[in-house]
């Protein structure tokens, strides 16, 4: 696949884009999420 | 490097660039009106400024031109930090560490990472300590992050590296001790952004160069299939991982105790290492202080998801697949200078270094191995064509055109145009050749230097060196409008990350040290000032005296490993666990920087060797140099687990803090 034949080799380039794609969508669906969390300044 | 000299263009570029980037740290300056500001930014910054900082600071030169001339020795296995840069290095520390990071800081007015866990965990002595830790390792940090940009600024402008020290850290600490944090992740935000672009323009042009992603794997998968200068240490391709194991492995010479040692090289220090210790460091910790709530740090995942993948995905893809360039579609012209090496004996022979170590060309009786070389270098034998390709008549390129013995079949066998393959160069002298190298990536990144010989008279010598491995890739592939673009993305890595360390340096000094030693709490800025410029003075010396120094070469991973030991259990415990009280913060800081120390100084051949402790101490280079693989695990697998266990364990055994402690922590 993607001419990688080594398994730990493939693993490491498909989860480097999976777990970006993690970080987007978390970003995306959280977007407006924790502005609740915010404290005072004193 | 990328050209000999720049013209007037790149000049302009450069000089543009630093200018809006002193405009920014002038901005900070201005936007600074407390020790709040100047610490921690106001706690007000907007989520893609903080993503870009965090990104920026953690990418350095190191990173792309560093670890990515590694990936061109060893291969897409890197790739497998990559992951852990964006999953724990972005997603577990944003998602998980971030927040209570911000609440905590925020509920016990913290302005730096020691502070945090100083008032986490009530002790004065943790402050202090990590203050001390921070501004005695994060200047050998800095030291390798600027020698690495001192050096490029001064092969480009054709300035001497003392002057490119000199202007560069002048520079740095203009900006960073005027504007604070502010003008550090103002400025972060713009390099960030030109190191993206730099990187993504780089990633599309090498595939596209290689016919396409599955193509260009095939083609570096196929050409790992050669025999290779590293298959003794377990390398199996630039696209498959080492020969995984522990102990003797088998090898058709009979047991080989190196045989597993890439393994553990590229997982355990160089995965773990840095993947893992990102967590715990300073300078990157204190970013999460930086925002106003768990909003701006959703947001920021995004950001820095995107921008760790095109940063150290890029830099590892591309530094592998340069292979295939190098091997298969290189075509270097220019006039034949000289030719050496030609001749029957090894004393006519030319060497070039492919691995350095101390002592590693030395038998325990003291003498040479191979007399022909240095005591610290192995070498391999070969002719080396000396060729000047930008027609000064100086030879700027060489090139091994075959290799002698035992090495003729890990060495390139160079095709120059016109001549049978393999017959005597040396009568092309002084004539225009096209050369095809079809050399490794490694094996390509020569450099000549002169050192001393053990009798005081001047030595020529010639080395692969990694960090030439993507400099000589952008100049051979790459259109010649992408060298500036380059240059200037080189540029904004390494400031992006002195800037921070810089500011981290002087705040340890300033806030952590000299506050709590003297008790006096209302100077924060001006002692913060001071410590900052105390900083880049010994991060100066270090690459003034120690340029060469390989401790300096290891410091990335060494800083990274010791935050990783030393301060995460006491960061993570103190953020999730109310029940890990001082004694335990307290003991499992020390024991995981001793630990740590222990294992660079004793057992880890590398350092040890470096620092030579060891060796004086007992004669060999390594307490477990005889064990196979021990010698090349990273400190972080021994020193992080048993730090953790002393925080678990001391807890248990002491009183858990007050209720009312507790309480303020947690914000009840």
């Amino acid at each position: 696949m993607l001419g990688i034949e080594d398994k730990g080799v493939l693993a490491a380039y498909l989860l480097c884009i999976v777990s970006t794609a993690l970080c987007v969508v978390y970003g995306l669906f959280n977007w407006n999420k924790g502005a609740e969390d915010v404290q005072p300044d004193d | 490097m990328l050209a000999q000299a720049v013209g007037i263009k790149e000049i302009i570029v450069v000089l543009a660039y630093l200018l809006v980037v002193v405009y920014l740290g002038f901005l900070g300056w201005k936007r600074t009106k407390s020790a709040t500001d100047y610490l921690i930014a106001g706690r007000g910054v907007h989520p893609f400024v903080m993503a870009m900082s965090y990104g920026a600071t953690f990418i350095s030169t190191s990173a792309i031109v560093g670890f990515g001339g590694v990936a061109g020795m060893f291969g897409m296995s890197l790739l497998w930090l990559t992951f852990l840069n964006i999953f724990v290095g972005i997603f577990v520390a944003f998602v998980f560490l971030g927040g209570p990071t911000r609440r905590m800081g925020h509920q016990l007015d913290a302005h730096t990472f020691p502070e945090l866990l100083a008032r986490r965990f009530e002790s004065k002595f943790l402050q202090i300590f990590s203050g001390l830790v921070i501004f005695l390792f994060i200047p050998l940090y800095a030291a390798a992050v600027l020698i690495g940009g001192c050096a490029f600024i001064a092969s480009q402008f054709g300035i001497s590296y003392e002057v490119a020290l000199l202007v560069f850290s002048v520079i740095i600490a203009a900006y960073v001790v005027m504007g604070g944090l502010k003008g550090v992740m103002y400025s972060d935000a713009l390099q960030g952004t030109i190191m993206f672009a730099g990187m993504l323009i780089l990633l599309i042009w090498t595939y596209k160069m290689l016919g396409g992603v599955t193509a260009a794997h095939e083609a570096l998968t196929e050409a790992g299939k050669a025999p290779s200068l590293f298959g003794g240490i377990g390398f199996k391709g630039w696209t498959s991982m080492p020969e995984f194991g522990w102990g003797l492995a088998e090898s058709k010479k009979g047991p080989n105790p190196a045989g597993y040692n890439l393994w553990w090289i590229v997982i355990s220090t160089i995965t773990l290492g840095v993947g893992i210790g990102v967590l715990a460091q300073p300078q990157l910790a204190v970013r999460f202080m930086t925002v106003k709530s768990k909003k701006e740090l959703n947001r920021a995942v995004l950001v820095g998801g995107v921008f760790i993948l095109v940063m150290t995905g890029v830099a590892f893809t591309v530094g592998s697949l340069s292979n295939v360039f190098f091997l298969q579609k290189e075509v270097v012209e220019g006039k034949l200078m000289s030719v050496s090496g030609v001749g029957k004996t090894p004393a006519e022979f030319s060497w070039v270094i492919a691995k350095k170590a101390k002592g590693i060309n030395v038998k325990p009786d003291g003498s040479p191995v191979n007399p022909a070389i240095g005591p610290d270098e192995k070498s391999l034998p070969c002719v080396l064509l000396h060729i000047d390709t930008v027609g000064d008549d100086q030879a700027d390129t060489h090139l091994i055109y075959k290799g002698y013995g035992g090495a003729a079949a890990i060495t390139p066998a160079a095709v120059i145009d016109g001549l049978p393959v393999g017959d005597d160069p040396t009568p092309l002298t002084g004539q225009t050749i096209s050369v095809q190298p079809k050399a490794t990536a490694y094996l390509r990144a020569i450099v000549k230097y002169t050192t001393q010989a053990a009798d005081g008279s001047d030595r020529i010598v010639y080395e692969c060196q990694t960090s030439k491995i993507i400099p000589a890739y952008i100049r051979g592939a790459m259109p010649g409008w992408f060298g500036l673009i380059f240059l200037v993305t080189l540029l904004a890595a390494a400031m992006s990350t002195l800037s921070s360390q810089f500011h981290a340096v002087g705040t340890s000094i300033g806030r952590d040290v000299y506050e709590q030693v003297t008790g006096r709490h209302n100077r924060s800025i001006g002692i913060t000032r001071i410590g900052i410029i105390l900083g880049i003075i010994v991060a100066v010396l270090f690459s003034y005296y120690m340029r060469s120094g390989y401790i300096i070469a290891r410091a990335t991973a060494i800083f990274f490993g010791l935050c990783g030991a030393a301060f995460l259990p006491a960061f993570v415990g103190g953020l999730f666990f109310k029940r890990m009280t001082k004694s335990a913060a307290v003991s499992s800081v020390v024991i995981g920087f001793l630990v740590s120390m222990f294992w660079l100084v004793f057992i880890k051949d590398k350092e040890a060797r470096a620092l030579g402790i060891c060796y004086s101490l007992f004669e060999k280079h390594s307490l477990l140099l005889d064990k196979p693989n021990w010698s090349v695990v990273d400190p972080v697998v021994i020193a992080l687990p048993i730090s953790i266990l002393v925080a678990i364990v001391v807890s248990l055994m002491t009183k858990p803090p007050s209720q009312e402690h507790l309480d303020k922590c947690f914000n009840k």
